[in-house]
């Protein structure tokens, strides 16, 4: 009992890395949008990757601020032998 | 093709000069040229590190603003004579580089060196900025401890929008360097693992220098801990390093793996 208590007390890393991880995905947002643009293009390419065989460089991701309304546009060229038809997704969200 | 590499951190005290020497040393040794660069205006210590600090005539402001030639501020190691070192300055103030003088010296550099090696300063003004901005690739120094972790993830921000690279869209090659890494400790659960560090910064690994007693023989001396055999197990890791960043494919091995449990057992013993 004694002997298990203290093995714990001991493992300080695992504390240390929950909280980096915790920290660090809010510091990430919080650095600006050329950081989170990275991090939605990357997330965004691992999601239609899963879905769709289709070339990287054929996503495109931007978000613009104008006064009170920012914009999240994205992009995807998806070649027309992977679902039938010629297409083009586009999405914008306000 | 020249290499500019800078050496960065964030946090002050986790090796970067340390690393930018024993780097820079191993690199010659294989017989490229290499020059070593102190971007730490005011408080500059790569030269006393390298074992120079008596022989700096003119510095890299001088150069910049055009007071001396690059040759002129170059020094040539002693004991390697593909290395060299282009000092900081140890008196003006760190606004005296600019830009345009950063970009010209880099340049004439990479005329004369295969290996430009930059010592960033701590922190990310001005002085980190202009270390990482016109460099090809980037070596993320580290501690396995919180602070340095979270400074590190700061750092490769910046690596990935203030650079030249990142300005004209191009990937900014950037890898981990582990320093004071504990094998022991680590793998009692006291200090982040190599993974832990890995997962939670998420670019690739140089290298992992087990925390050792010859770091510091080696910068009282003034003699990277590469250049002598008695280098131990750090100067073996930086050794190793080195051949990865030249492009070879050297496993990284993890040191002193085999004496952990013993480590632990007497550890404990002890406590």
């Amino acid at each position: 009992m004694s002997l298990f208590s203290f093995l714990k007390s001991r493992s300080t890393a695992p504390v240390a890395r929950e909280r980096l991880q915790i920290l660090l995905a809010h510091e990430r947002v919080a650095l600006g949008p050329r950081d989170l643009v990275t991090i939605l293009r990357d997330e965004l390419l691992a999601t239609i990757a899963r879905h769709i065989e289709f070339d990287p460089e054929k996503l495109t991701v931007k978000m613009d601020r104008a006064g009170a309304m920012s914009t999240l546009e994205i992009e995807v060229e998806i070649p027309s032998d992977k679902v039938g038809v010629g297409a083009q997704a586009r999405a914008s969200a306000a | 093709m020249s290499k500019v590499i800078v050496v960065t951190s964030g946090k002050g005290g986790v090796g970067k000069t340390t690393s930018t020497a024993s780097l820079g040393a191993a690199l010659a040794q294989s017989g490229q040229r290499v020059c070593v660069v102190d971007f730490d205006v005011g408080l500059r210590n790569l030269d006393l590190v390298m074992g120079a600090e008596r022989r700096v005539v003119f510095d890299f402001i001088n150069v910049a603003q055009g007071d001396a030639k690059l040759p002129q501020a170059l020094i040539r190691d002693k004991r390697i004579d593909t290395l060299s070192l282009l000092a900081a300055s140890q008196t003006r103030d760190k606004d005296a580089l600019t830009t345009e003088g950063v970009e010209r010296v880099i340049g004439e550099l990479r005329g004369m060196f295969d290996w430009i090696v930059c010592d960033s300063p701590a922190g990310i003004e001005r002085g980190a900025l202009l270390a990482m901005r016109y460099a090809d690739q980037a070596i993320v120094v580290a501690n396995p401890e919180v602070s340095s972790v979270r400074d590190s993830d700061r750092i490769i921000g910046l690596l990935d929008s203030k650079t030249m690279r990142a300005e004209r869209g191009e990937q900014m090659e950037k890898r981990l360097l582990l320093t004071r890494f504990d094998p022991a400790r680590s793998s009692s659960g006291e200090m982040l693992s190599i993974d832990d560090v890995l997962e939670i910064l998420s670019i690739p690994l140089l290298g992992v220098i087990p925390e050792s007693k010859e770091i510091l023989r080696a910068s009282n001396i003034g003699a990277p801990v590469t250049m002598n055999a008695s280098g131990g197990p750090a100067g073996l890791a930086y050794q190793e390093a080195a051949r990865r960043l030249a492009g070879e494919a050297v496993p990284v091995a993890i040191p002193d793996q085999k004496k952990t449990f013993f480590t632990r057992l007497f550890g404990r013993r002890a406590a």
